[in-house]
């Protein structure tokens, strides 16, 4: 069927399987005509998508070292831009991003401006330096730039930090989602989920990642568009939500202004179950001031540049100039889920609150909404729950609690959808975990291998060899992951935030000034990655525990702590020690030249 | 000045050029965050509120492939481009 190699037949490839995906919903819609249970079509929808990444996976299998580190350098801008934004887009995004908007609104919305934003300085700092250096592995870079195996090693320290703390989010939120889809308890569907993930990742390394993520965005961005444009026009509020919900939102803003953010007493509140919340902050106002948005959308960005697991998707590119573009592409991608979820929050609240819609609670009567179908599902799935405070047996704003997921996987359903929606919106959540968590494991296993196995203990190792430690490496992180991820110790989005702050505490300033700056040496890296990282987490710590902080840096933000501390102590000591070795000044400015071989290739 | 030190510095300039704008749309404009959403925006959305769900996004993807352009011709001016195109 076809010609020539892989790589030129890729459009027409995933043309195919996103033919054969949407002819899949077609049968599924067709299924839940002649009666098939909202539990059948659920368990398809995974079970299907699953095993179509599995396939990849196994089709991907390789023995070659540069094929399972950077797919062999040979994706296409394009195609390495949908698999970033697989890779980026994780669980959280996809899952809570809504929910933040629709219960925080704008404190909440820098986080879309931070992690947008953060491509600009992948772009133009980074991404295009690191992929002609020809590094497998972000602490190679490091390792490389500034010599010595304890600045390597210290890259390897950081980089697992920040990811670990990212990925037991996402095999959580794996978990969550198959435990809901098969049916099954949360202990069990959280290792149900990490098999999901190794099987793509496990033969074919990157290159398996790579084309399961391309499959994986597909999924997830058809799984978030297709409901907020349906949702759209079945209410009337505009073909294309995007352009024309204006209306909407100042609806809302007037229903705000009408209902008024009455505060519940603290007696009241204990009898809202644990992660609901109420309607208590403006929806379109500014709501936070300018600082507190600002340090989040900041720490957000610098997290976003310094996280290894989306730079070595960079490595992937066939060139340099294939690097910078594809950081476009990758933001493309994700801009398309972004400036949705802030449409899906409009339509859900205005649908929820307006008394004028039909599918509006506020101002029915208790027993009334009590009685309503959706209401009762999601009240029993703990994502939903109304209490008459006052007394006055009517619902009032501040009577209805929701859950954050609630925005993404109940609207569909409130909307009055079929249920095929929410089995494409569970593969979807599933599909954004999944590719995340994939790319995540991959990064920490890969720096183990080749960073503290290949380059310091055993540098004679033969390509079989590494491949093996590899995917042992693998599984067992995988595994670690799964383990604190059944524990279920903090909430999804705050351990993603948290990543951020690691990542841009310990590697930002080493990153970019390996670059930038000629003069940084080893000590100072050293000095930046280890002092970043311990007073970040140190404040963090001192935060958690009662501490008051100190110029409005919360624990969302630590990482501009961190990081400040990184740059001061890599300065300073960069400046007391010597300069770096004339060998390293020149391969300095050779990264700075985009054209020629890479500098590890070269050795 | 050599060859590739022109390079560098036109590289530079271009740097500081592309931080500059993404100062002001990720940092800058949120300063004044408050008095903007007075404002009505493109599409009838209040202003500020446009920027933090489409605006600020969309530059971003604008600024990211003008960079990558300009960076193109500064490489080809001074003969590093790459050869083959993807």
């Amino acid at each position: 069927m076809l010609k020539g190699n892989f790589i030129d037949n890729l459009p027409k490839v995933y043309g195919i399987y996103t033919g054969g995906f949407l002819g899949f919903i077609i049968i599924m819609s067709i299924g839940e005509q002649m009666g098939m249970s909202a539990k059948a079509i659920g368990i398809c929808f995974v079970a299907f998508t699953v095993a179509i990444y599995a396939i990849i996976g196994y089709l991907s299998r390789t023995a070659q070292a540069d094929a399972y580190y950077v797919a062999g350098r040979q994706v296409p801008t394009v195609f390495n831009g949908m698999a970033t934004a697989a890779d980026w887009m994780s669980g959280a995004s996809f899952v809570a991003m809504a929910g933040g908007i629709y219960f925080k609104g704008y404190g909440y919305m820098a986080l879309l401006v931070g992690w947008t934003g953060g491509y600009v300085l992948v772009a133009s700092l980074l991404a295009p330096y690191l992929r002609k250096f020809g590094c497998y592995t972000v602490p190679d870079f490091i390792g490389t730039r500034y010599g010595g195996n304890l600045s390597r090693f210290m890259a390897v320290v950081v980089l697992t930090v920040a990811s670990f703390t990212y990925v037991t989010a996402q095999i959580n939120a794996t978990g969550t989602i198959a435990s809901v889809a098969l049916d099954i308890p949360f202990q069990y569907a959280v290792y149900v989920g990490l098999i999901s993930i190794l099987l793509c990742s496990m033969l074919g390394g990157m290159r398996g990642v790579t084309w399961t993520q391309v499959a994986q965005y597909i999924v997830l961005i058809i799984a978030y568009l297709l409901p907020v444009f349906w949702i759209s026009n079945k209410m009337g509020a505009g073909f294309f939500p995007h352009f024309m919900l204006a209306d909407e939102v100042s609806r809302i803003a007037e229903l705000e202004a009408q209902f008024g953010f009455v505060k519940n007493s603290a007696e009241n509140l204990k009898e809202v179950p644990k992660g609901l919340a109420g309607i208590t902050k403006a929806h379109s106002a500014v709501n936070a001031t300018p600082w507190a948005f600002i340090s989040l959308a900041l720490a957000m960005m610098m997290g976003t540049a310094s996280l290894p697991h989306v730079m070595m998707r960079y490595f992937t590119t066939p060139s340099v100039k294939a690097a910078r573009k594809s950081v476009g592409w990758s933001l493309f991608f994700i801009f398309l889920l972004y400036s949705s979820a802030p449409m899906l929050a409009t339509l859900s609240k205005l649908s929820l609150i307006d008394p004028s819609l039909p599918t509006g609670i506020i101002g029915k009567s208790i027993s009334e909404v009590q009685a309503i179908d959706w209401y009762q599902n999601w009240n029993q799935a703990n994502l939903m729950f109304v209490s008459d405070f006052n007394g006055n047996g009517t619902l009032e704003l501040n009577e209805f609690f929701m859950g954050g997921k609630a925005v993404v996987l109940a609207t569909p359903e409130i909307a009055g959808l079929p249920y095929v929606i929410s089995g494409l919106v569970a593969a979807g959540g599933m599909a954004a975990a999944m590719s995340t968590a994939d790319g995540l494991i991959l990064a920490i296993a890969n720096a183990i291998s080749h960073d503290v196995y290949y380059k310091i203990i055993d540098p004679k190792a033969e390509t079989a060899k590494r491949l093996v430690v590899a995917r042992v490496l693998l599984v067992v992180i995988g595994f670690a992951g799964a383990t604190i991820a059944a524990l279920e110790i903090q909430g999804i989005l705050g351990s993603v935030i948290w990543a951020f702050d690691f990542a841009m505490s310990g590697l930002f300033f080493p990153l970019v000034l390996g670059v930038w700056w000629k003069r940084a040496n080893k000590e100072g890296a050293i000095a930046g990655m280890a002092l970043g990282l311990i007073s970040g987490a140190g404040y963090l710590v001192w935060v958690r525990t009662g501490g008051s902080g100190f110029l409005g840096i919360t624990q969302l933000t630590f990482g501009i702590f961190g990081s400040a501390v990184s740059l001061v102590s890599m300065v300073v000591v960069s400046l007391i020690t010597s300069e770096p070795s004339a060998a390293t000044q020149r391969m300095v400015d050779e990264v700075r030249i985009p054209s020629g071989r890479s500098i590890i290739g070269k050795q | 000045m050599s060859k590739q030190e022109q390079h560098w510095e036109k590289s530079k300039g271009l740097l500081m050029m592309t931080l500059a704008i993404w100062f002001v749309f990720s940092i800058g404009i949120f300063l004044f965050g408050a008095e903007m959403n007075e404002v009505t925006g493109p599409f009838g959305y209040p202003l500020t509120y446009w920027f933090t769900c489409q605006g600020s996004l969309g530059i971003f993807v604008i600024l990211i492939f003008w960079f990558a352009n300009r960076q193109e011709k500064i490489d080809e001016e001074f003969g590093f481009s790459e050869r083959g195109d993807d």
